[in-house]
């Protein structure tokens, strides 16, 4: 459950103040799949940055499950992120000399984990790459390089899987796969919540925030379109 | 996170790198390296004095006469004519000296020893048989100077491996006669090679009523033989200070006195000390100048850490998303530096080390054996300061990767 209250974020450059959200409330419930959008600038990498616990709010409140994220120290927000959200990014963000499963075991080296191997292995199997393990992200394709980002987001099992323009680097076929990916894991009951300034990623969506100069200006809900090109 | 965990990523970080990471191990090695050779060098240098020093006789304390004063003009010590070969023999008593194992007194004077054509100058010292004991004069061929020559006055002379050489080159002397102040004394054995000590090798020995008869021209009031010194040897180490006691105790009997002592005795341990002295300002030197490269080789360190916490930026910024702490990332730096430094040390150590055996048996300062000396120490001091130094040099690199802002790490190009 995330609920957020009259959130604000300023950075500050120098002597000037620049306001990427300027009092953002909004809850999502558990299992909800939400998407977004918004034009750069809009605000909403700044909100997806602080739901994720990367950052925390100049103002307002941000209740995730219950605990204030605003008063949590260092330490226990990175438990957080190693726990309760699995961030997939526009650039994958996986480490380059690492093969596939040493990266997705990597989310399982922190933190108290057991059985790494065979649960990374799990995680990589589920999302399709089960004969690629061995590979190192140079040697998968754009899509695969995405599906290890999925599996590295999984493998702890978060409640909560957050997508940051997760097709933004990708044709539309590989694209189509990933979204499929994120659907059924909304179906298995892990709130979704992706970042997109394309409509056709947002219409995956059962929800659609939209934003502009760091403000929601529409929350609405809709059917999800079902992904065209499943697994 | 898992030490192990700690540890193989930090190899496999530091193996993604080899070059890089080989240079700056490069720093530490030769650093290290030099520490440890100037220690062990050093050392043995030490340890090599000390032995040149006890080869003349362990738990040596000398007894000399003190100062003659005549006419308000001091003489210097070991000018009075105060000791006699009664008093070394007094000295030598299980009852009043127990700390006291053997006593040699000895006149020393220099002459011109001639033998045939060849000639020498040379020490000439008056001992008793005594003296082959405590100064550790071993006979190579032929006899020492026994009781009987002593109580003769028998002219025969006993000569060192390098006055028999100088004289008579490789044939063997014994049987011969040499010439020392015109009169004919019979060689009746050589000395061993004494390599290692030194004062010992240009000398002949006479004994000492042949000496104080025929050779010198000192009297004593008393109408008894006076000696220029005696050598004493404690029992052992620990009862030096008890010998020292029992000598003046029994001398000052002998020589009845109530105000000052009329002799002085001395140790070797003051010499060794001396030396030991010198030797370690040197050492201290050196090993401050190797230091120097070695905490050269630490900045290289930072310097690399610096780079590669700058390169690993996004790495960082990946790490902390996915749940690293704040100590994860601390830590995982702070390893690198310290497997860098502490492998250098390693490395360095075997590198260090392997100079002794290549300067073992040469001659590398003067013309004495070099004997490096290596203990454990050096190893652990090497080791544990090369640990220190990259706890040293990785902490602000390693701190300023854990305290990087997840999003400013991940955004960073």
């Amino acid at each position: 459950m995330i609920e957020i209250n009259n959130v604000s974020k300023v950075y500050r450059m120098g002597d000037t103040e620049l306001a990427a959200l300027g009092g953002v409330s909004l809850t999502i419930a558990d299992g909800e799949i939400v998407a977004f959008m918004g034009a750069s600038g809009s605000g909403k990498s700044t909100l997806m940055n602080i739901l994720g616990c990367l950052d925390v709010p100049t103002s307002g409140r941000y209740i995730l499950n219950g605990e204030d994220v605003g008063t949590l120290s260092d330490d226990r927000l990175a438990e957080i992120r190693n726990t309760e959200i699995g961030f997939i990014f526009q650039t994958y963000n996986l480490l380059p000399r690492l093969t596939a499963l040493a990266n997705v075991e990597l989310a399982l080296m922190y933190g108290d984990s057991k059985n790494r191997r065979q649960r990374a292995l799990d995680a990589l199997e589920r999302v399709g790459l089960g004969d690629r393990v061995r590979h190192r992200p140079t040697e998968l394709s754009g899509g695969q390089q995405q599906r290890v980002g999925i599996a590295r987001a999984l493998v702890k099992s978060p409640g909560i899987l957050l997508a940051d323009e997760p097709t933004g680097n990708l044709d539309s076929r590989s694209g189509d796969e990933i979204m499929a990916i994120l659907q059924e894991l909304h179906q298995e009951g892990i709130t979704v919540i992706i970042v997109t300034h394309e409509t056709e990623i947002a219409d995956h969506a059962n929800r659609t925030i939209t934003m502009r100069d760091g403000l929601v200006v529409a929350d609405e809900a809709h059917a999800a379109v079902a992904a065209t090109n499943g697994l | 996170m898992r030490p192990l965990d700690i540890l193989r990523t930090a190899v496999w970080s530091l193996g993604s790198n080899k070059l890089r990471s080989g240079l700056t191990l490069l720093g530490i090695i030769i650093g290290v390296t030099a520490v440890i050779a100037l220690m062990t060098i050093g050392r043995g240098v030490q340890q090599g004095i000390t032995a040149r020093i006890e080869s003349q006789g362990a738990n040596l304390l000398f007894v000399q006469p003190g100062s003659t004063t005549s006419g308000g003009l001091s003489g210097g010590q070991g000018s009075a004519s105060s000791l006699t070969l009664e008093d070394a023999l007094a000295l030598v008593d299980p009852v009043f000296a127990p700390s006291v194992e053997a006593a040699a007194s000895q006149i020393t004077t220099n002459a011109q020893v001639v033998a045939g054509r060849a000639n020498t100058n040379t020490q000439v010292i008056g001992v008793t048989p005594e003296y082959s004991a405590v100064r550790n004069a071993v006979i190579e061929t032929g006899r020492f100077i026994s009781p009987a020559d002593i109580q003769g006055n028998a002219q025969v002379v006993v000569l060192s491996a390098s006055v028999s050489e100088d004289l008579f080159g490789l044939l063997s002397p014994v049987g011969q006669t040499v010439r020392i102040n015109g009169r004919r004394f019979a060689i009746v054995g050589v000395l061993e090679d004494n390599t290692v000590g030194f004062g010992q090798s240009n000398q002949v020995l006479v004994p000492v009523t042949t000496a104080y008869y025929r050779l010198a021209s000192q009297r004593t009031a008393q109408g008894g033989v006076s000696v220029q010194s005696i050598n004493v040897q404690a029992a052992s180490q620990e009862v030096m200070g008890n010998a020292e006691l029992e000598i003046a105790t029994i001398l000052r009997l002998r020589h009845r006195i109530t105000g000052d002592d009329d002799f002085v005795i001395s140790s070797q341990q003051g010499l060794i000390e001396t030396l030991n002295e010198t030797t370690t300002a040197l050492v201290v030197f050196l090993g401050t100048v190797a230091g120097i490269s070695l905490f050269v080789g630490g900045i290289g360190v930072m310097n690399i850490m610096l780079v590669s916490v700058t390169e690993r930026t996004r790495e960082i910024g990946i790490r902390k998303a996915i749940g690293a702490k704040r100590r994860d990332i601390l830590f995982q730096f702070m390893t690198e530096a310290v497997i860098l430094t502490i492998s250098g040390g390693l490395i360095g150590l075997v590198l260090g080390l392997s100079f002794g055996p290549l300067l073992n048996g040469r001659a590398v300062i003067g013309n004495r054996p070099m004997e490096t000396g290596f203990s454990l120490d050096i190893a652990i001091i090497a080791l544990v300061v090369s640990g220190a130094i990259g706890l040293f040099s990785g902490i602000y690199p390693a701190l300023r990767a854990a305290r990087m802002h997840p999003i400013d790490a991940l955004r960073y190009e």
